[in-house]
């Protein structure tokens, strides 16, 4: 098969599904629908890992070069300057297919079972298949016009999906907020890649990272030499296209849309919250990366320190949380805030380069285990039907297959020694140790943070009390949902063992693996501390089943161990992680970021509510308006040019 | 003579058109059902003509002149009325005028035309008036509504009120500089303070014509009261004829004191924007949430006007032919609901896509278009505005104007979010839709995802100018 066809039919099959089921899945395969949407996904998965094999086997001296596959011309602006739709194909980019077709692949199998049943159930896998389409678009984009393009596509679709349940209000509402926020951020975007276009004289990635980086290009001289409000034209561009990216990735403080999108179906969060839209732009910093680090390392700075706030933020709320879904929104913030300080603190090519591979690395294995999470959740939910922790507990035993993939999981990020995010995390930690200690501490902290409500979230729905409401419950899904588990369980395992500094680096060049035992025992300790917290915490319940189980086993001694050690870490949790700094970032969040969203809506509404008035159907008073109108233009015109 | 016949073809197109209805009108009449394909045939051959045989020239003195992309603006008028024409298709054949109402809407399109080709300042104000005072009566076509004349009444007294002042800002100029050719014109500076004055008079016919703020009051009103097949034409159709004009006027005519007009351009298409929104977002009849959409959508083209001739017309053209596909489809599925039910408020579109999903998808696909979002043309006409007007480096303007399209997105969302998300006890019944107007929403929605999509088109623009 020819190459450009096989990378061009990567993004189309999806399409195709979504031509084939929006016009005739209703009418003519209705269950049949989620199996046909699946095979055409299964088709790109295969297609793309092809691709991807192919890819990664012809290096040159282990470098990898870029290449456009495919370029069609869309609008030619001038000899230099012209809109183009393309196939980019680097090592980013063939990762990247990968981890969206493996994990749509995932929810497509899982939906079979999940959304069974549903009266749109065509409609739901075709808006899969546009989204999925949409993705692949993005990542495959050579033009930085392209990627806008399927960014909005991206917006738009997710939109689709996020308002899926639209019977339920809370489903709308969110979607609603989750396009609106996202789009004053791609407003931002939008600008910015006008001005970083129009710095560099073109919009193809190749061409502007080449005329915005090599110092001998008169397009940088003058990018860097034109200001505005002191501020570089070229650092303006970079930062209002991180706008955008941190908009999408909902960073620190556009991040308020994440939490209320978990009102869309389960499997749909897997797909668009773990590790497909919420990466985007991780993506974009590492797609214009040369940029960034070469001219502009102010934005790095930038991205260095809202990637490190919203990760320590979110992990600070994540411990306050109730709902599952929502634990794990603002663990997926708080994880690509790790992402993103790690390209932030990371060097163009050669040893520091690191923390690029950590962040793409990161970026990979994240992928796997919080779709795993996610999917998880969603087969709790399904058995539990609620989405609140205090309505689950002891579920280990009904549910076999999901509590040992979900423990895999929580393992997995929370960087327990030799699966996949131990590996990816490492390599993020020595990237900001060697070169922003500040933002070291702050991720070791998070680190920590992130194995104790992982596992306050592992206990509570699996140990806690031992449940006894849903023994005559049907079992815990059908096959179709146990088998994405498990495969992504294995990815959660075996993952990190990939050398992934050979494949990913920012300069092509391959990087050798910096795996040191050492460095490694700190935040190891750290983490499984955490986790020994939430046993002690969360393992059993502490309230009346306790007592009663501990008169059993001896009054005094458990009363001694609760009040030595569980006060103290009741103490030091509920009193001072949750109520000093917990409660007040989620106050912080829920009354000051989106109070500022809501004033601005509520301060339009009452500014028209006023100006009504002048609107009065009274045709006498419009031609009065009218005149004064154009006496009062023609008046300040006239003194202000004489 | 023959020069006459090739020169000004489009425009004999349309007499020859309104002396044929004439007759039919006169003579034994005709079954609408028979005479509007037959209309509808004539319209297309008169679109199709603006692509042919087309010259630079000029007629009558310096009346009359053309060109390739004067013709091209013509053309993409005719389109317009050729779709209003299929999306009204039920309404007109109900109609027991049908006639006097094409006969009407074309001798406004002739104004329309003369008046994008008109050299001085005698021809532009008698093709303004021309493609003006057709339209009161097209308001009133509603005979049995009260509202319907009263929309007209107040039409027709703006229009008369705007009408004088254009014209005492005209004797003005003719006093001050005694010419009224647009070519002599070109070499004046407007730098006197009666000048200036003048000048501002005369912009108060573009304010009043284009729905610019504070010169839009009387759009709500007569948008509401009129059929909707008028409130489409004006809307669409008339507010374009005058963009094309307004840039030839601004740039050729009083190119020469752009330090005048820019930062009025500048304060008004701001104001435009913000009143526009503003309103729109309070809005619950469809034909006045339009109308204030449509005031909105102005202040997006004063944008790109305030960026330079050569990207201010291509952009604004481009917009012209992307808003002509999104809002016609939008007015024809109001039209086709009016109709069918007399329902026109937002809260009874709640529900719609369980009914009419044909509709419903329709409908959204415009939505999206006029918020701007891609991938529909909606969003590269905006595009083009925003990057026309960020020609003249101002970037807060162009900051101003990206955040109003941000809020304009939100009221087009919430006529999305009616129609696909909100539960209704009482939704609209499902409808039975033409096929005329069928064809011409499906015609809509393929200019709405093509135009955009077809670089091609935008550069056939670019080589025009």
């Amino acid at each position: 098969m020819n190459q450009t066809i096989q990378i061009a039919l990567i993004p189309l099959l999806p399409l195709a599904g979504f031509v084939l089921l929006s016009f005739f899945g209703k009418k003519y395969f209705g269950k049949n629908s989620g199996l046909i949407g699946t095979a055409f996904l299964l088709a790109s998965f295969i297609l793309s890992l092809f691709t991807a094999y192919k890819y990664f086997s012809a290096s040159v001296d282990g470098h990898y070069s870029s290449a456009i596959a495919l370029k069609y011309t869309w609008l030619v602006f001038s000899d230099k300057l012209s809109i183009d739709m393309g196939l980019y194909l680097d090592s980013i980019s063939m990762m990247m297919i990968v981890v969206v077709t493996l994990v749509s692949l995932m929810v497509h199998i899982y939906s079979l079972g999940y959304m069974k049943g549903e009266e749109r159930f065509s409609a739901y896998y075709a808006n899969l298949g546009l989204f999925t389409f949409s993705m692949l678009g993005l990542v495959l984009s050579s033009n930085i016009f392209q990627i806008y393009f399927f960014w909005e596509l991206v917006g738009v679709s997710s939109y689709l999906l996020i308002g899926f349940y639209y019977d339920k209000p809370s489903a709308v509402a969110a979607s609603k907020k989750a396009f609106i926020v996202t789009r004053f951020a791609d407003l931002g975007f939008l600008i910015g890649i006008l001005i970083l276009s129009y710095s560099a004289g073109s919009l193809d990635f190749n061409t502007m990272i080449h005329n915005l980086t090599s110092p001998e290009s008169s397009e940088l001289k003058t990018a860097v030499s034109t200001t505005f409000l002191s501020v570089s034209a070229v650092t303006w561009g970079g930062l209002l296209v991180f706008m955008g990216g941190a908009g999408k990735s909902a960073m620190f403080p556009l991040h308020i849309w994440l939490p209320d999108a978990m009102e869309g179906p389960t499997p749909v969060s897997a797909l668009i919250h773990a590790a497909t839209m919420v990466v985007a732009g991780v993506y974009l910093v590492a797609r214009l990366f040369p940029i960034f680090s070469l001219t502009t390392p102010i934005v790095l700075e930038v991205v260095s320190w809202v990637g490190a706030v919203s990760a320590i933020i979110a992990a600070i709320i994540a411990c306050t949380q109730t709902d599952i879904k929502r634990v794990l929104a603002y663990s997926t913030m708080s994880q690509i805030g790790f992402m993103m300080f790690a390209l932030g603190v990371s060097k163009y090519g050669g040893e520091a380069g690191l923390g690029f591979t950590a962040s793409m690395f990161h970026l990979f294995t994240h992928a796997l285990f919080k779709a795993l999470l996610f999917l998880g959740a969603g087969a709790v939910i399904h058995y539990v039907h609620s989405n609140e922790i205090k309505d689950m507990g002891g579920l280990r035993k009904s549910m076999p297959i999901t509590h040992i993939t979900f423990l895999i999981a929580c393992l997995a990020i929370a960087g327990f020694p030799f699966l996949a995010g131990f590996f990816s995390k490492e390599e993020i930690l020595l990237a900001a140790y060697h070169n922003s200690p500040a933002i070291y501490w702050i991720a070791l902290f998070t680190s920590a943070l992130t194995a104790f409500y992982m596992f306050r979230l592992y206990f509570s729905i699996f140990w806690n009390k031992e449940h006894t409401t849903h023994e005559k419950h049907h079992g815990e899904g059908p096959f179709v949902m146990m088998l994405p588990l498990i495969i992504l369980a294995v990815g959660a395992i075996f993952a990190g063992y990939i050398p992934f500094g050979k494949y990913v680096s920012a300069d092509g060049a391959p990087l050798a693996s910096h795996f040191k035992i050492s460095f490694s025992i700190l935040p190891v300790a750290l983490g499984l501390s955490g986790i020994a917290i939430a046993w002690i915490m969360y393992k059993k319940q502490n309230g009346l089943s306790d007592k009663v189980a501990a008169s059993f086993n001896g009054f005094y001694k458990t009363a001694y161990n609760k009040f030595y050690i569980d006060e103290i870490y009741l103490f030091i949790t509920k009193k001072i992680i949750f109520n000093l700094i917990g409660k007040p970032a989620a106050w912080f969040d829920k009354n000051i970021v989106d109070g500022i969203m809501n004033f601005t809506g509520n301060t339009t509404e009452w500014v028209s509510e006023k100006i009504k008035i002048v609107q009065s159907g009274k045709v006498q008073q419009y031609a009065i308006y009218f005149l004064v109108a154009a006496v009062v233009i023609a008046a300040a015109f006239i003194y202000i040019l004489k | 003579m023959s020069d006459l016949l090739i020169i000004m073809k489009q425009e004999l197109m349309v007499i020859v058109i309104i002396f044929f209805l004439l007759f039919v009108k006169l003579g034994k009449g005709m079954k609408n059902e028979t005479l509007l394909p037959l209309i509808q045939i004539l319209l297309l051959l008169q679109f199709i003509a603006g692509f042919f045989f087309n010259q630079t020239g000029q007629l009558f003195g310096d009346m009359f002149y053309t060109n390739g992309l004067i013709a091209f603006e013509k053309a993409i008028l005719s389109f317009g009325v050729y779709l209003i024409s299929l999306l009204s298709s039920d309404w007109l054949k109900q109609s027991k005028h049908m006639p006097e109402y094409f006969m009407l809407m074309l001798a406004a399109l002739l104004g329309m035309d003369l008046l994008i080709s008109s050299g001085n300042l005698l021809m532009f104000y008698l093709a303004l008036e021309l493609a003006t005072i057709p339209i009161a009566a097209m308001a009133n076509f509603d005979l049995e509504k009260k509202q319907s004349s009263e929309g007209a009444m107040k039409f027709i007294l703006s229009a008369a009120f705007s009408s004088g002042i254009l014209l005492f800002g005209i004797s003005l100029i003719y006093g001050i500089t005694g010419t009224i050719s647009f070519a002599a014109l070109s070499h004046q500076a407007v730098n006197s303070t009666l000048l200036i004055l003048a000048f501002v008079f005369f912009f108060t016919a573009f304010g009043f014509k284009m729905s610019i703020v504070p010169f839009h009051l009387w759009t709500a009103d007569v948008y509401q009261g009129s059929p909707i097949a008028t409130t489409s034409f004006l809307s669409v159709i008339s507010k374009g004829s005058v963009a094309f004009i307004f840039i030839t006027i601004l740039y050729k005519v009083f190119g020469q004191s752009e330090t005048v007009w820019y930062w009025m351009l500048v304060v008004l298409s701001v104001a435009t924007m913000l009143i526009g929104n503003l309103f729109a977002l309070r809005q619950q009849n469809i034909k006045r949430f339009l109308a204030f959409s449509s005031i909105a959508q102005v202040g997006f083209i004063l944008v790109a006007i305030s960026g330079g001739y050569v990207v201010a017309t291509s952009a604004v053209v481009y917009f012209i032919l992307i808003y002509i596909f999104s809002n016609l489809a939008v007015f024809g599925v109001a039209e086709v609901i009016t109709n069918a039910t007399g329902r026109e408020t937002i809260n009874d579109y709640k529900g719609l896509y369980r009914t009419n999903p044909f509709l419903s998808w329709i409908m959204a696909l415009a939505m999206f278009s006029l918020a701007g979002i891609p991938p529909t043309a909606g969003f590269f006409g905006k595009l083009m505005l925003l990057t026309a007007g960020s020609n003249s480096g101002n970037f807060w303007f162009i900051l101003i104007a990206g955040l109003n399209m941000v809020i304009s997105l939100y009221y087009y969302l919430i006529v999305v979010r009616a129609i696909f998300m909100d539960k209704n006890e009482n939704p609209i019944a499902p409808i039975k839709i033409s096929v005329m107007a069928k064809y011409g929403m499906i015609l809509c929605a393929a200019g709405i995802i093509l135009v955009g999509l077809i670089g091609k088109i935008y550069e056939y623009i670019q080589s025009l100018i």
